[in-house]
């Protein structure tokens, strides 16, 4: 990087501002950014905190009720905000690129890649239609696509969601633009995959000299990508530096709060509890006075933080010295210290068993209806959604179950919760098989005892009915009270048990913010006294404050009532935080089940061990090795005749692997690996990730 | 955590009558719904106070062929819009013929409306044979012209006003159904259905308490709209003289019985005319506003 260079964008004091009925709201305010050639620039935040609005700022795209209120936007010396809608649209593709977060929103599904990527430099550049299509194939080959003469011919349908996003991003690169804005462009997709994009990205500026503004709510992500990073909150950027300063020593109240959110891959859920952000995101017409941070802040600091708004200074003697920061206080603030004094919780004791999954087999029938299929005889074939699951959980246990998206995780969730039967196998649940019963058929207890909490914070409450109604249903529906007044109170305990305010009774659910519409599908799934709760991906759908403070919750109230937890997740930063045993799937089998301690530590599974190195962890000083897999999930109608992972394994011993189903292996009686690979060969592996000694940490040492 | 003291609600699901006064309140926000509203409100209005706005008795014969604005030779009064050719008091007998076009219609309307959504949602949430029967039925029912469908109905049962309902329901539910298995098909996904079931819910609780209120939005919007159509229905049925019995007045009737006379005294078929389409254009206009409403929220 040449710091000689003239920068390719430079936005300085930019408000932005969204004009509607109820008045402007102002969505930016004060937003100063510079972008070297072949630099990456990470803009990290919650939801609502303005992000997306600058990227669409810099492309000048607002909308109809949106506007630059002040400030100016230069590209390469051009001011944006002054040029004509003509002269954008030359800019506009040409030189700035985006990409978004849904690679199929962003393919047209009726037109071929060819047409869609060569249309770019048909548009743009005066070339024949030979050189359009030449350079299409190598920009396919460039963002490694396997086949790019194929993918040319293909239907975006027909492409995977990683694949589809490889295009999205060859096509965003094919006019060799100057700068390329990426919106979240891995949050749609699966974790292995994700992998694979980051890497794809991380790479792009130094082969393509491209520089790239990379929004992402994920900071191990933005560790991975990027050159400097800011930190945005309510509309204004608190905190900016390099990677390593900002990582290693973040300065504002803020950030230091978002990174104690995370858990990291030391954390334990006993020792150290992760300490959520309290309080939530001001509306953009209801920021407080002075710092926008400080009702949430706890170095707040009465007469000092809340009365004028401020601008951003740099950090006194740091060690890069463009660390800049947007806090009064943060000379004061040793944020060492507050490390300290969090209780430490007392880990819970294992009951009895509680569950026990023998054999289970889920099938489901598809008829093909098709002439070949009529005539060759093979009219019914069969989706092998889950395949011979054997595990176990006992009392206060938390299991959880890990795979990527099409892995029968749900499924199982599903044959668990009586919404679907069995095809083969048993259930125990409290010594009796439940896999064949479907819930109506279930007695009230079974029921009750049997709860689920919702991925979908959105979907997960009945939008026409009021939280205490809702919550009042299951007491009334379980027995668990009859009472009229009894109900009420209980009610009302559940709700403080979620640590919501009582007057939520009365509120309907659109009047709740997402985390406050999980407490309640928390409290409604312990509203009947259950003894085994499925958790499917509860937090995956909420910002990483909130569902810090989510998980907190749900492992406060599992502490309280000795519940068995089931944690459904692709997630492995926050399963390895919370669970107590891992399950590992993968098309429909278990790979690998063990302790956390015995699934992060080798001897691994060659998938777990990629599931690993998938994981984004906000952290420098972490190492990693790095696996990225090829290919794609193979489909469940036709798995592979031999181990379902032989297909994009990356230790694949031979044909035995493609040939014959592997056999467990037993490492310690509680500890599977599903593998052809021998024991003593996966012992040797070493470990993904390498944490370093707290002694040795650069911070502790400052 | 706030210490207020909650009180017990007095109804669990429901207290539905102040959420009705808020949409009111938005519907002052859309001046076409306004319109709307004031139209049905006139036309409510009107047929309340049948009895002491009527300058005459509707079905006594006056004195035919009288011109609007003409007075009355033996018991004074004036006939503002006229009479028809038997004597009989245009306006008098368009303010009562309101009261049955605003007891039949929403009635009608009701009884399609409570068949359609109970047929819509055995379809949509079993899905399998009963979707299969269930469609077919309605698609049997939909491929005659609604009009002949009325016409052997109601030759073959009579012409009554309950028998007008039954017609009504007959022909306009399966479109109802329609309506109600597309929305029904995309809500019983949601989450909140699937916790319904997990706490072992029945299906018709999951169906009439989880899943319909979340459907009210676009079917309040049809009811308003299909509501415009049953009065054009009973209108266009009593003009074929298959309405209502005379001599009680019924507006299609009115037209069907002067319509030869329309050229020399077009007063006669053109104010009952004019009554029907502000009716109807007020449901029209009141089903845009709450369109328009339920779009912006």
């Amino acid at each position: 990087m040449n710091d000689n260079l003239e920068p390719v964008l430079v936005c300085k004091d930019l408000c932005i501002s969204y004009y509607t009925r109820a008045g402007e709201i102002p969505a930016v305010v004060d937003f100063s950014l510079t972008v070297k050639p072949g630099e990456t620039i990470g803009i990290v935040g919650e939801s609502g905190c303005g992000k997306s609005t600058v990227a669409m700022a810099v492309m000048q795209y607002m909308g109809a009720n949106g506007g630059i209120k002040s400030g100016s936007i230069t590209f390469k010396g051009r001011d944006l905000t002054q040029l004509s809608e003509d002269e954008l649209r030359r800019i506009r593709g040409a030189e700035i690129s985006m990409i978004y977060q849904e690679p199929f929103a962003s393919l047209n599904p009726s037109l071929k890649i060819k047409t869609q990527l060569m249309e770019v430099p048909l548009a743009h550049e005066d070339i024949s239609k030979d050189e359009a299509r030449q350079r299409s194939v190598q920009m396919l080959a460039d963002v490694k696509l396997p086949d790019p003469e194929r993918i040319m011919e293909s239907y975006p349908h027909q492409l995977s969601g990683g694949q589809q996003q490889r295009v999205v991003i060859a096509m965003g690169l094919l006019s060799k633009p100057s700068l390329l804005l990426l919106d979240e462009p891995t949050t749609a997709l699966d974790v292995t995959v994700e992998a694979g994009i980051v890497k794809l990205v991380a790479d792009i500026s130094k082969k393509f000299g491209t520089s790239q503004i990379y929004i992402s709510h994920n900071l191990g992500l933005i560790l991975e990508t990027c050159d400097r990073v800011f930190v945005m909150y309510s509309g204004e950027v608190v905190e900016e530096g390099t990677i390593n300063s900002l990582f290693t020593w973040p300065r504002h109240p803020y950030t230091h709060g978002l990174f104690s959110c995370i858990p990291l891959p030391t954390a334990d859920k006993n020792a150290a509890p992760l300490k959520p952000i309290r309080g939530q995101l001001p509306l953009p017409f209801d920021r407080p006075q002075g710092c926008y941070y400080h009702p949430r802040c706890d170095h707040f600091k009465p007469d000092v933080c809340d009365v004028d708004h401020f601008k951003m200074e740099y950090v006194e003697n740091s060690a890069a010295d463009d660390h800049r920061v947007r806090c009064l206080r943060y000379k004061e603030i040793d944020h060492r210290q507050d490390t300290s004094d969090v209780e430490v919780k007392e880990s819970l004791k294992l009951g009895k068993r509680v569950l026990n999954v023998d054999g289970m087999k889920k099938y489901y029938e598809v008829r093909d209806n098709s002439l070949k299929a009529i005539i060759s005889g093979k009219r019914i074939r069969y989706v092998k959604a889950n395949e011979e699951l054997n595990f176990t959980a006992r009392e206060s246990e938390t299991v959880a179950i890990v795979g990527e998206s099409g892995c029968g995780k749900s499924t199982f969730a599903k044959v668990l919760m009586g919404l679907e039967t069995g095809t083969e196998g048993e259930v125990r649940h409290k010594g009796k098989d439940i896999s064949e019963i479907a819930v109506r058929d279930r007695s009230d207890k079974q029921i009750s005892s049997l709860q689920m909490v919702f991925q979908n914070p959105f979907d997960t409450l009945n939008p026409s009915h009021s939280i205490g109604a809702q919550i009042s249903r299951v007491i009334k529906k379980f027995g668990v009270e009859t009472d009229k007044n009894k109900i009420f109170d209980r009610v009302m305990r559940l709700l403080d048990t979620v640590k919501l305010p009582r007057d939520f009774y009365f509120r309907k659910p659109r009047q709740l913010s997402g985390g406050q519409k999980q407490r309640v599908g928390i409290a409604r799934a312990f509203a009947g006294n259950p003894s085994m709760v499925i958790a499917d991906e509860p937090v995956s759908a909420l910002d990483v404050s909130v569902a810090a403070a989510v998980t907190e919750l749900l492992m406060d109230i599992q502490r309280e009532h000795k519940t068995t937890l089931l944690f459904i997740s692709h997630d492995l930063s926050v399963v390895r935080y919370l669970s107590d045993r891992i399950v590992v799937m993968y098309l429909g089998h278990i790979l690998e089940r063990g302790t956390t301690e015995e699934i992060f530590s080798p001897p691994y599974h060659p998938y777990t061990e990629a599931l690993l190195s998938a994981v984004p962890i906000a952290d420098p000083e972490v190492t990693k090795r790095e696996i990225v897999l090829e290919g794609n999930l193979p489909s469940a109608m036709k798995p592979p005749k031999g181990c379902p992972f032989c297909t994009r394994c990356h230790r694949k011993i031979g044909d035995i692997c493609d040939n014959e189903p592997p056999q467990n292996q037993a490492v310690s009686e509680r500890h599977i690996i599903k593998c052809h690979i021998p024991l003593a060969t996966l012992s040797e592996v070493a470990p993904v990730i390498n944490v370093p000694d707290e002694s040795e940490r650069i911070h502790t040492q400052q | 955590m706030t210490t207020s003291t909650t009180e017990m609600p007095t109804a669990g699901y429901g207290a539905s009558f102040l959420r009705g006064l808020k949409s009111f309140t938005l519907l002052r926000e859309s001046w076409v719904g306004m319109v709307g509203a004031f139209l049905v409100l006139f036309w409510i209005t009107v047929a309340i106070l049948a009895p002491y706005l009527a300058p005459f008795d509707p079905n006594s014969s006056i004195q035919p062929f009288a011109k609007p604005g003409i007075e009355a030779t033996k018991g004074g009064g004036t006939f503002w819009l006229g009479t028809d050719h038997i004597g009989r008091d245009i306006l008098s007998r368009i303010i009562w013929g309101s009261r049955t076009v605003l007891i039949y219609a929403p009635l009608a309307t009701l009884s399609a409306y409570t068949l359609g959504i109970l047929m819509g949602l055995a379809a949509g949430y079993r899905g399998g044979w009963v979707d299969d029967v269930l469609s077919r039925i309605a698609d049997i029912i939909l491929s005659f012209p609604v009009l002949v469908l009325y016409i052997i109905i109601i030759a073959t049962i009579g012409a009554s006003g309950i028998n007008i309902i039954i017609a009504i329901t007959f022909a306009s539910s399966p479109g109802i159904m329609r309506i109600v298995r597309g929305l029904v098909l995309d809500l019983r996904n949601r989450d909140y259905v699937a916790a319904a079931q997990t706490r072992g819910e029945s299906d018709w609780r999951v169906m009439l308490i989880e899943i319909l209120p979340n459907a009210r939005g676009p079917l309040i919007v049809d009811a308003c709209l299909r509501l415009g159509y049953v009065i054009i229905t009973i209108g266009v049925l009593g003009f074929l003289g298959l309405g209502l019995p005379p001599p009680d007045p019924d507006w299609g009737g009115m037209v069907n019985e002067t319509r030869q006379m329309a050229m020399a005294f077009p007063h006669m078929t053109l104010f009952p005319c004019i009554a029907i389409s502000t009716l109807i254009l007020g449901f029209n206009l009141l089903a845009d506003g709450l369109r328009e409403i339920s779009l912006r929220d």
